[in-house]
């Protein structure tokens, strides 16, 4: 049974409306592009091009390596100039292929050709969608194929689009949505030919109308695609928040969507399976939104992969002053970088550059108000969790269900002390994690 | 350009609201009954209240700078906690009295706890209870309006009436009260000069005797400065309500439960009058809107604010009925303030998604 909306949640200033009018333009790199053969939630991918090495648009040069890893596609043509680890968007230094760029994009063989997806069987579209690298491009970086391979395919009841796009200032899947709603149908169309009991819904944030009526318009007379128009409030795009709104069933962090019959995938996501299905293109660029108030010209791009965020922010029109803080994503859970020299990924959705940093704020004493616990869309109680994260109290923590946070953020937002909640409690959680990982 | 960015982790953005932005709204929430109370009682209910927020203030102010502590002033809870103890004041209150209320609320209840967020009983209230126990006349004393020609020093140590005065009132109440009325009988100050009267609303009704509820509702009556209009503080609380400072949760469970109790246990001839005189009189809707919801001393759980209420509910019955005390509402928020950790712990919310203990341990 479907809900109007989750418990807890935030409404935040959302700055779309900087971008939102802007259609996607192309981009092609300038520079080196660079690699990292970790862009997805799993092992590494293993090198399969060494330097010296002649690379074509579409070609692979990562290998995944198990179960939960993903292939990585070279976007360009060009030559294998190194392989060394370089700077990433999240900080840490990975392992990347360097290709220098010829300018040529000459493509594999039978790149961009069509193909007819009724023709395919399951295992050739899965096959198709894990050799195109594709992962799930809302942030987490899934892989998709292990996804839409679930124990009982015949259990999966529905197929969720997310269209939420409930973090503020991004504005890519939002011109997607207006400007090749026929290929997220068609992409969506391709998932539900996997799961034959299942139908798909298109999960909109009533906070882009137009967005709502054009996929309606689109989906008009397909038997087992529904538009769900969702109520903006962020996190709405949070995988938990979302399949409960649309079924009504309620996730942990131990469960997979999967477990309660539902595939969610985001919509660049639905459209990249589209473009490997039924054009023969692997994921070789990203749909992002170059914005903020230190942006000159916020706008949307297609972007190849391994471009660099400088040339991102260049194509903006640069900086109109000094930023404060440059983001990786958005204001929510987006990861703040200290160098533009880092290479756009599969899960970059943003850069966003603020000339006030809103976090640079004094933390004062914790005064009780339990905003944290209204708001969080968990039902924790952050200001305890902070508590026994900052005293070490791990006990506590677990008892106290800290290992069920997703680090949305809305509890430091609405915090009137200005405490890093989410920063103690996430800490601590990896930190657990890692301990009982090792173990 | 510099190359440097502000790094820290996720999230980027901050909400508008602050600490000392919810104090203000609280302070702006006391104001209605503030006015009131000065209205009713006088100009020497403004010096009170002055008095007692500076008071308040300059002792927190005094105390960070002693104990070479970042000065938190800023935050304006010394402010509330000043106001919502003046208002807890009868009029008469010596002004030395008052200012060693505030020393003991921010010092004692507040400060050596860890200041702000770290106090288990409402600092406020814990004074106002330490001084009812140390200075119980003086506290009680509602049988006044300033007296014309009270020099600077009997105004300051002995508060209205000095102790002459207050000694004589005592002996002979009839008569200071019609002298004290007189003084002040005009036309528009009838409604102050009623105030005059010494018992309390729920005095009399302890008496057995019936009450006026319309002027208990507009304010005209004894009581501390504070508690005696309830439309004053419901404007306040509605006005909280509303911006969402404070939820119902607590101040709704609070007086109904009171409510059912004194249907329960409550004189045998229990008539709408009596209800109602309990209800509207001796601060029960200023502790339950601005006391009982002071968050730093309620639980955080939403159940937990509820049980809270409740438990409210059933001292304040206990107190005003079985006990000697007319009032009953302060000693049972602090009561329960220490009940605080123990309501959190039985009310924790089930985090979502959490499946209940029972199916898990048939799924294990």
């Amino acid at each position: 049974m479907s809900r109007s909306t989750f418990p807890g949640g935030i409404h935040t200033y959302d700055g779309k409306e900087l971008s939102k009018d802007k259609p996607i333009t192309v981009l092609l790199p300038k520079g080196d592009l660079v690699y990292p053969m970790s862009q997805h939630i799993g092992a590494p991918a293993k090198p399969v091009a060494a330097k010296g090495d002649m690379v074509l648009v579409g070609q692979k040069i990562g290998e995944a390596q198990g179960f939960i890893s993903a292939d990585v596609i070279s976007s360009v043509s060009g030559t294998v100039k190194a392989i060394e680890k370089r700077l990433t968007a999240a900080g840490t230094m990975v392992e990347s292929i360097i290709v220098e760029n010829d300018h040529e994009y000459t493509a594999v063989e039978g790149f961009g050709e069509n193909r007819d997806y009724n023709r395919l069987s399951k295992a050739e579209i899965r096959q198709i969608i894990k050799e195109a690298g594709i992962v799930g491009l809302g942030g987490a970086g899934f892989p998709t194929h292990v996804k839409l391979s679930p124990k009982n395919e015949n259990d999966i009841d529905y197929v969720i689009v997310n269209g939420a796009e409930c973090e503020p200032y991004l504005t890519s899947d939002y011109r997607l949505m207006m400007e090749e709603g026929e290929k997220i149908i068609d992409g969506l169309k391709i998932i539900l030919k996997l799961f034959d009991n299942a139908r798909g819904v298109i999960a909109i944030e009533d906070n882009k109308p137009e967005a709502i009526s054009r996929l309606k318009e689109l989906a008009a007379g397909e038997e087992r695609i529904e538009v769900r128009p969702l109520k903006t409030k962020y996190p709405q795009g949070g995988e938990r928040q979302l399949v409960y709104v649309v079924t009504g069933r309620k996730l942990n962090s131990k469960k997979l969507p999967a477990d309660v019959g539902c595939v969610v995938d985001n919509i660049d996501t639905v459209l990249s399976i589209y473009m490997a299905v039924a054009k023969s293109t692997p994921l070789i660029r990203r749909i992002l939104t170059v914005t903020g108030d230190a942006i000159k010209e916020p706008g949307n791009f297609n972007v190849r992969l391994g471009t660099s965020y400088s040339e991102l922010c260049e194509a903006a029109g640069g900086f109109t002053g000094q930023p404060e803080k440059l983001i990786s994503g958005g204001p929510m859970m987006g990861i703040a970088m200290f160098s533009l020299e880092v290479p756009v990924s599969k899960v970059t959705s943003s850069l966003l550059a603020l000339k006030k940093d809103q976090a640079a704020v004094t933390e004062t004493n914790c005064i009780r108000c339990a905003k944290c616990i209204e708001k969080c869309p968990l039902q924790l109680m952050p200001f305890k969790l902070a508590d026994a994260s900052i005293h070490g109290e791990e006990e506590l923590f677990v008892k106290y269900d800290g290992l069920e946070c997703c680090g949305c953020g809305c509890c430091s937002f609405i915090c009137p002390a200005k405490r890093s909640l989410t920063q103690s409690i996430v800490q601590k959680k990896n930190e657990i994690l890692a301990k009982r990982k090792r173990a | 350009m510099s190359n440097l960015f502000h790094v820290s982790a996720a999230p980027h953005a901050r909400g508008p609201v602050t600490t000392g932005l919810i104090m203000k709204m609280v302070a702006i929430a006391l104001l209605p009954t503030s006015l009131y109370g000065i209205y009713n009682f006088g100009i020497r209910a403004l010096v009170v209240i002055l008095v007692t927020v500076a008071a308040c203030v300059a002792t927190e102010y005094i105390y960070c700078k002693l104990m070479k502590k970042p000065v938190t002033t800023g935050d304006f809870s010394a402010v509330v906690t000043g106001l919502l103890l003046a208002l807890n004041f009868p009029v008469s209150i010596p002004l030395w009295v008052a200012v060693l209320g505030a020393i003991f609320a921010v010092i004692m209840v507040k400060m050596l706890f860890g200041g702000i967020g770290q106090n288990f009983m409402n600092p406020a209230l814990a004074a106002r209870a330490f001084l009812l126990i140390s200075f119980p006349e003086r506290m009680t004393d509602f049988a006044v309006k300033a007296a014309s020609g009270s020099s600077f020093k009997d105004y300051f140590l002995y508060g209205a009436m000095g102790v002459e005065k207050a000694a004589s009132a005592a002996a002979d109440a009839v008569t200071s009260v019609t002298q004290a009325a007189s003084d002040v009988v005009t036309g528009a100050t009838q409604a102050a000069a009623d105030a005059v009267s010494g018992a309390t609303p729920l005095a009399v009704l302890k008496e057995g005797e019936s009450v006026d509820l319309f002027k208990m509702f507009i304010g005209g009556t004894g009581g501390t400065i504070g508690e005696t209009s309830a439309l004053a503080l419901l404007i306040g609380a509605a006005f909280l309500l509303a911006i969402k400072v404070i939820s119902l949760r607590i101040p709704l469970s609070y007086i109904l439960t009171f409510v059912v109790f004194i249907l329960l246990f409550g004189p045998d001839n229990i008539s709408f009058n009596y209800v109602m005189g309990q209800v509207l009189g001796g601060g029960l809707l200023l502790g339950a809107f601005f006391m009982a919801t002071d968050y730093v001393t309620s639980p955080a759980t939403r159940y937990g604010q509820i049980v809270f209420g409740i438990l409210l509910g059933v001292f304040t019955g206990i107190f005003r009925i079985m006990g000697k005390s007319a009032e009953g509402v302060s000693y049972a928020i602090i009561f329960c303030n220490t009940l605080v950790p123990l309501i959190e712990k039985v009310t924790m919310p089930r985090s979502f998604g959490k499946e209940r203990v029972r199916n898990a341990k048939q799924s294990s």
